[in-house]
């Protein structure tokens, strides 16, 4: 992954609460067998509405998307996160996340921000008068900025550190092998392994 | 070390860290990986590029579930059948274990791993799939993970997490007859909001949760994350332990007597805090059902569908608005008065034994109503089995209900099962969401029993409503 750091772009007013993951892409989109493609996907049944946000020219290269309470709840689907980030969002900002939706945007270089109702509430109403309006995340900072104010804000410090440095992940993880081989040590002898007979490893692959 | 009061969650925390990062996440050590074929060939991909293989085969265990047919075990749609069959090709490549479409193991991943014995107290088990959650129901702390953690998990049987917030819910009271976990979840939901436990994992206690079977606790610890929490659990007594006794993956022996004495020690401490206490009384509680387009958009079926505008906060008005809309649906209206095309009995929720067993002792000797489609979709083959050698299966078809193979089926919009246009459903699921079910369907979470009432009215309805 490509280190990061801050970013600046257009922001997207999508002033809703329980957008759930279904909405962000339906489940028949979700049949791909790779992690990019998904931008046509993107709220595609919202998108029937000429109206919908998304669809709106003055719109069009916005990067930053602002969403009301509990944003992306519901399925573990990543395909949710590929969509936003094929689309061309590089950050989320809204009062809170689903709990694997959070996890998952960091994951892909999403930023995925908290920031307090009132606050997103504060950004909502000037990018939807103003199509041009633009918001700043500075994750060395750990801050957003626009309009002339700006908040800090919490993110998770190992992802933080992974986003920052473009370190991946599992990498930094293999460097606790000893730890993780100590424990697999530890672990109580009766805990249940999957053996042939309860599991049979496919000879062929269908 | 510590003498403090400690919850059960901090316990079953403690024990699974590896170790702790200098700034916050710990990484915890995955004790059963479960896999299926929508949310892992990407992880796998991952794993192929960089050159790893999967650390512990041994605790991993594939099944195919989200995108097969319920019908036929042919896969006649070609997406669904090439993510079959790269799952088909990273189990070979790996040695992950794996139940193919059709195989006497096979179901839904959330049924098929407690039945084998699998999952057990004190146990991290995690899943790319948000409902994880009802593996809970053992005393086990159980998640829903995506496909990068999915890959973390493969390459390293971890998974580096921040520690949630403790949450208890206890119900209390004794609710009527004929209610269920589904029903006591539904009344919490609407309570807390569908987000109301978020960044929270939740210990489910009291007497109403005691009494509930190993099939209740898993629908109810299925539901937590329709709740917004991280995972739900049920400290483990003497119904886990004889649900656990001579399945496959369950210690024996000696071992047995050892396993019972550690999981005997799993429980809240009596003077254990926790960040949050929430109290439900479900005295007087009857079975619950959804109107709107999210679980906590609920009420009692012998109650109405009611009015946004005497919703106090904005955003819940604006979005019980739009969940009206979508649903086509009046305030005011009685639940009883709204018909439905199409009943759905399944899913990890309620595709257990003991749903099929309710579902059919009202269905049984009855009819569906005219024009009416039902789905009755065992959780497993184990499940299907077992519920022929009851006859189960022939109540059905009398009934006018379908017969089908196991799967995740109409709970989502992946594989063949899908609402067609505009139509309603009663779901024994666990999402109403809009376009859940197929891109304009409309969908009423309601428990097993509810289901097949509705199913013989043509309307939702209680057991009792019927002749």
């Amino acid at each position: 992954m490509e280190p990061l750091s801050t970013h600046t772009g257009k922001c997207l007013p999508l002033p809703r609460s329980n957008v759930d993951t279904d909405q962000i892409i339906p489940a028949e989109h979700c049949r791909s067998l790779y992690r990019t493609g998904y931008a046509g996907a993107l709220f595609a049944r919202w998108r029937s509405d000429p109206g919908f946000v998304l669809e709106q020219p003055e719109r069009s290269g916005a990067t930053v998307l602002l969403a009301g309470p509990h944003f992306a709840t519901g399925s573990s689907r990543e395909h949710a996160v590929w969509a936003l980030r094929d689309w061309g969002f590089a950050a989320v900002i809204a009062p809170s996340f689903g709990d694997i939706f959070g996890r998952n945007a960091l994951k892909n270089g999403l930023l995925a921000v908290t920031l307090p109702e009132p606050d997103v509430a504060w950004l909502l109403q000037h990018a939807e008068e103003d199509a041009e309006f633009e918001a700043t995340v500075d994750l060395l900072h750990c801050r957003v900025s626009a309009g002339g104010r700006s908040w800090d804000f919490d993110i998770d410090g190992r992802a933080r550190r992974m986003l920052l440095a473009g370190h991946d992940d599992i990498t930094a993880t293999l460097t606790r092998e000893a730890d993780i081989a100590a424990h697999e040590k530890s672990r109580r002898p009766w805990l249940p392994v999957l053996t042939p007979g309860m599991a049979p490893v496919p000879a062929e692959s269908g | 070390m510590s003498t403090a009061a400690t919850t059960l969650i901090d316990k079953l925390w403690r024990n699974a860290v590896v170790c702790t990062e200098p700034d916050g996440p710990d990484l915890l050590y995955v004790d059963l990986h479960l896999v299926h074929e929508a949310t892992s060939p990407q992880a796998f991909d991952g794993l192929r590029l960089a050159g790893r293989g999967v650390r512990r085969p041994d605790l991993t265990l594939a099944v195919e579930d989200h995108n097969v047919p319920t019908d036929s075990l042919t896969v006649s749609d070609a997406l669904s059948r090439e993510q079959l069959q790269a799952l088909r090709r990273n189990c070979a490549e790996h040695g992950v274990g794996l139940f193919p479409h059709g195989h006497r193991r096979q179901g839904v991943v959330h049924v098929v791993g407690p039945e084998l014995g699998l999952v057990q107290p004190g146990m991290t088990v995690v899943c790319g799939d948000s409902h994880t959650s009802t593996h809970g129901a053992f005393g086990a702390l159980a998640f829903g993970v995506g496909t990068s953690d999915v890959e973390h998990v493969l390459a390293t049987q971890t998974v580096a997490i921040q520690q949630p917030r403790t949450m208890s819910v206890e119900f209390t009271g004794t609710p009527a007859h004929g209610v269920t976990a589904k029903d006591l979840m539904l009344a919490l939901i609407t309570e807390i909001g569908a987000n109301g436990a978020h960044g929270h994992i939740v210990e489910y206690r009291g007497e109403a949760v005691r009494s509930l079977s190993m099939e209740g606790r898993m629908t109810m610890c299925n539901l937590s994350v329709e709740a917004g929490a991280r995972a739900g659990l049920i400290a483990p007594d003497e119904t886990t332990f004889a649900y656990l006794a001579d399945r496959p993956g369950s210690p024996s022996g000696p071992a047995w007597e050892d396993a019972l004495a550690h999981w005997r020690t799993l429980t809240t401490d009596a003077s254990a805090l926790f960040d949050r206490t929430v109290t439900v009384d479900v005295s007087g509680l009857t079975p619950w059902v959804t109107w709107g387009t999210n679980p906590g958009q609920a009420v009692p079926l012998g109650g109405a569908v009611p009015d946004p505008e005497t919703l106090a906060d904005p955003q819940e008005r604006a979005s019980a608005r739009r969940a009206l809309a979508y649903m086509d649906l009046v305030p005011g209206t009685p639940m009883r008065e709204i018909g439905i095309d199409t009943v759905f009995i399944g899913s990890c929720t309620n595709g257990r034994l003991e749903d099929l067993r309710a579902a059919a002792d009202v269905l049984r000797g009855r009819r569906v109503a005219d024009g009416v489609r039902v789905l009755v979709v065992p959780g497993s083959m184990d499940v299907r089995t077992r519920a022929e050698e009851e006859g189960l299966n022939e109540v059905f078809t009398r009934a006018g209900a379908e017969w089908r193979l196991p799967g995740c089926s109409m709970c989502l919009g992946m594989n063949s099962d899908r609402l067609p246009g505009r139509q309603r459903c009663a779901s024994t699921s666990n999402r109403n969401y809009e376009g859940r079910q197929g891109p304009q369907a409309r969908t009423h979470l309601v428990s097993p029993a509810i289901a097949a009432a509705t199913a013989v009215a043509g309307r939702l309805a209680l057991p009792a409503d019927l002749p």
